[in-house]
């Protein structure tokens, strides 16, 4: 069997669909993966992909090109699907996630697939690296060895907040006035334990950012019209407070039994629980996908 | 011949310096042709002496204050956007955030110039917290870390002139204390993974040792001391290159055949120089017998001299161990 990506529009209702479709199919395949923290993104992702962000697919090294790091890495699947989505790789390539050998590893792995900005995975890393990007791009923007000050964008996870090293960045971030620099964190309130607010509250967020000397703002992150709105009024100058854009998402978005539920943080669906998930998805059985299947 | 290794491996007219003002000073001196270079310090850039380079250059210069892991991980984005940075601290405090070091720089492959400096028990008064004793045997486990420790002012400035050659994640281990100039060999070709023989072994050569960084000048008195009962020429290596150690010396010694091989170290004894010498040799049979001189214990205050009496980084404490052996 094979999956083909729809011709409409990365942000569109069926491009949407077809993404949490090869995301559950992918992590079903591989036995094992994290649809909770993956179903969440997907919004965001196309909402960033989708017109926001200048890359170049038959020049993937562009040197002016945007940068994106996700710096939750387990919510990477979301990310491959619509990398896939761009042209970058071929949609059956999906069926290769969490494989030995495979570019499509469990946690993104820029040795094996240069497309991830950073390797991470590790928790609290990614944001510091995205940081290290926007401030070395703009040393090179500011003397003239790029015509145009690329972008970086990096999503955190809620739960990812209670690492130290993110404080550390945002401080940084503060400091350096990088206002090439767009923070969107995924605010599905759940980790592996349970709720953030009761394994580590993080409330009341948006005040302990603005205290940070970010530019704050919040947004329902499911809400993709609202999402590029936001994106696309951004204003990037050199030297301007850092970005940081707190979306109100919910974990498992999209499949009922899997939403709020942590126990969908890190486990695949069996056969029946990806066909109930892709009924509820698609509207219909999933043997009628208009995109096809990855499994089987 | 009292004397007789220390005059003709050290020129002592030459002013002493400590690796890590060394590196300042080439830093500041290379940053003028290499604009990739970009430093990044925690706070203590007057005592990594990246302050040389700062003055100079303040458009590239990040200090990120006291805040180590996102250094380290800021550095490596920066390395992906194609600049060099060189990220400093003390060696503790550095390598102590091994997991940044180990995802974000390692295993990213990021063209990060890791520099430790303060390593050892030679740093005295601060005592075992501002110590880095254990960061050799963290940074050689990652399979693509360069590990590097000079033993003076011209074998610091080689390796970073080299590491803007060379791609991949480095680690640079420097010293807070004065380091004797080591007089240049016409023969000598900075290479990687070569290290410097400062007295060549012969025939008749019973003991070779291997000395890294700070520990250097006590491990070449100890062999002046040993002279006096020892029969035959002493090899002496600068063992700076730890990760790749140089291999092809290894394998003269193992067909040289001497009664003892010792490495010594400012670093505890397992992890570092000596551990590497030891899984080289167990690869072979018959091999000599290794003795390794480190940091046993925990480090603690006191004057770098007194610190080194009592740790046993003197002429007379090493060469005792190594007569011990024999």
């Amino acid at each position: 069997m094979s999956f083909s990506w729809p011709k409409s529009e990365l942000s569109s209702d069926l491009t949407r669909k077809a993404i949490r479709q090869s995301v559950l199919e992918s992590i079903h395949l591989a036995k094992s993966g994290h649809p909770g923290g993956s179903l969440s993104l997907v919004e965001i992702l196309c909402a960033i992909f989708d017109g926001s962000f200048a890359h170049d697919q038959r020049n993937p090294e562009w040197k002016e090109r945007d940068r994106f790091v996700l710096s939750k890495g387990h919510g990477v699947p979301a990310l491959y699907a619509v990398y896939s989505q761009l042209g970058y790789f071929e949609a059956n390539e999906m069926k290769g996630l969490r494989k030995l050998g495979h570019f499509l590893q469990g946690h993104p792995d820029r040795d094996k697939f240069k497309l991830m900005e950073a390797s991470t995975g590790s928790l609290g890393q990614g944001v510091s690296v995205a940081l290290g990007l926007a401030l070395a791009l703009r040393v090179q923007f500011e003397r003239g060895d790029l015509k145009r000050l690329p972008r970086v964008y990096c999503i955190v996870g809620d739960g990812e907040m209670q690492e130290g090293q993110v404080w550390e960045c945002l401080m940084a971030a503060g400091k350096y006035k990088a206002g090439n620099l767009i923070f969107v964190l995924d605010r599905n309130m759940g980790q592996i334990d349970g709720s953030t607010e009761e394994v580590m509250p993080l409330n009341p967020l948006d005040e302990k950012l603005r205290a940070f000397n970010l530019n704050v703002q919040t947004v329902d992150g499911h809400d993709t019209s609202a999402l590029k709105k936001y994106f696309s009024a951004i204003e990037v100058t050199p030297n301007a407070k850092s970005h940081f854009l707190i979306a109100n998402t919910v974990k498992g978005k999209g499949v009922s039994f899997m939403e709020h539920q942590a126990k969908w943080h890190g486990s695949a669906p069996d056969k029946d629980q990806l066909s109930k998930a892709l009924i509820e998805i698609l509207g219909h059985d999933s043997s009628n996908s208009p995109f096809g299947t990855l499994v089987g | 011949m009292a004397d007789f290794y220390k005059n003709k491996i050290f020129d002592f007219a030459a002013k002493s310096k400590a690796t890590r003002l060394s590196f300042g000073e080439e830093l500041a001196k290379l940053g003028e042709t290499n604009k990739s270079i970009v430093a990044l310090d925690a706070d203590l850039a007057k005592s990594t002496r990246t302050d040389l380079f700062a003055a100079k250059f303040p458009e590239r210069f990040f200090d990120m204050g006291i805040a180590e892991a996102n250094m380290i991980g800021t550095a490596a984005g920066m390395a992906n956007a194609g600049m060099i940075p060189f990220c400093a601290s003390f060696g503790c405090f550095l390598t102590g955030r091994f997991d940044q070091i180990r995802m974000s720089v390692s295993f990213t492959g990021a063209n990060v110039r890791l520099v430790g400096t303060h390593s050892g028990v030679g740093i005295g008064e601060d005592g075992h917290s501002q110590m880095a004793l254990e960061d050799l045997g963290l940074m050689r486990a990652l399979p693509n870390m360069t590990v590097f420790q000079p033993a003076d002012d011209s074998d610091t400035r080689n390796f970073i002139g080299w590491s803007l050659l060379n791609h991949g994640p480095c680690y640079l281990r420097l010293t807070r204390q004065n380091m004797p100039v080591i007089k240049t060999d016409e023969s000598y070709k900075f290479q990687v993974g070569q290290w410097q023989v400062l007295s060549h072994f012969q025939a008749d050569t019973k003991i070779v040792i291997l000395a890294s960084g700070g520990a250097l000048p006590a491990a070449v008195e100890a062999a002046d001391i040993l002279s006096e009962n020892i029969v035959g020429p002493i090899g002496i290596v600068n063992a700076n290159w730890i990760q790749p150690i140089d291999a092809k010396y290894l394998t003269q010694v193992l067909g040289l055949k001497p009664k003892l091989v010792v490495t010594v170290e400012d670093h505890y004894r397992n992890g570092g120089l000596g551990s590497a010498v030891a899984e080289f040799f167990s690869g072979f049979e018959n091999t000599p017998k290794l003795l390794r001189i480190g940091v046993e214990g925990f480090g603690q205050s006191g004057s770098p001299e007194d610190n080194y009496q009592h740790y046993g980084f003197t002429g007379p404490a090493i060469s005792k161990k190594i007569l011990s052996e024999l």
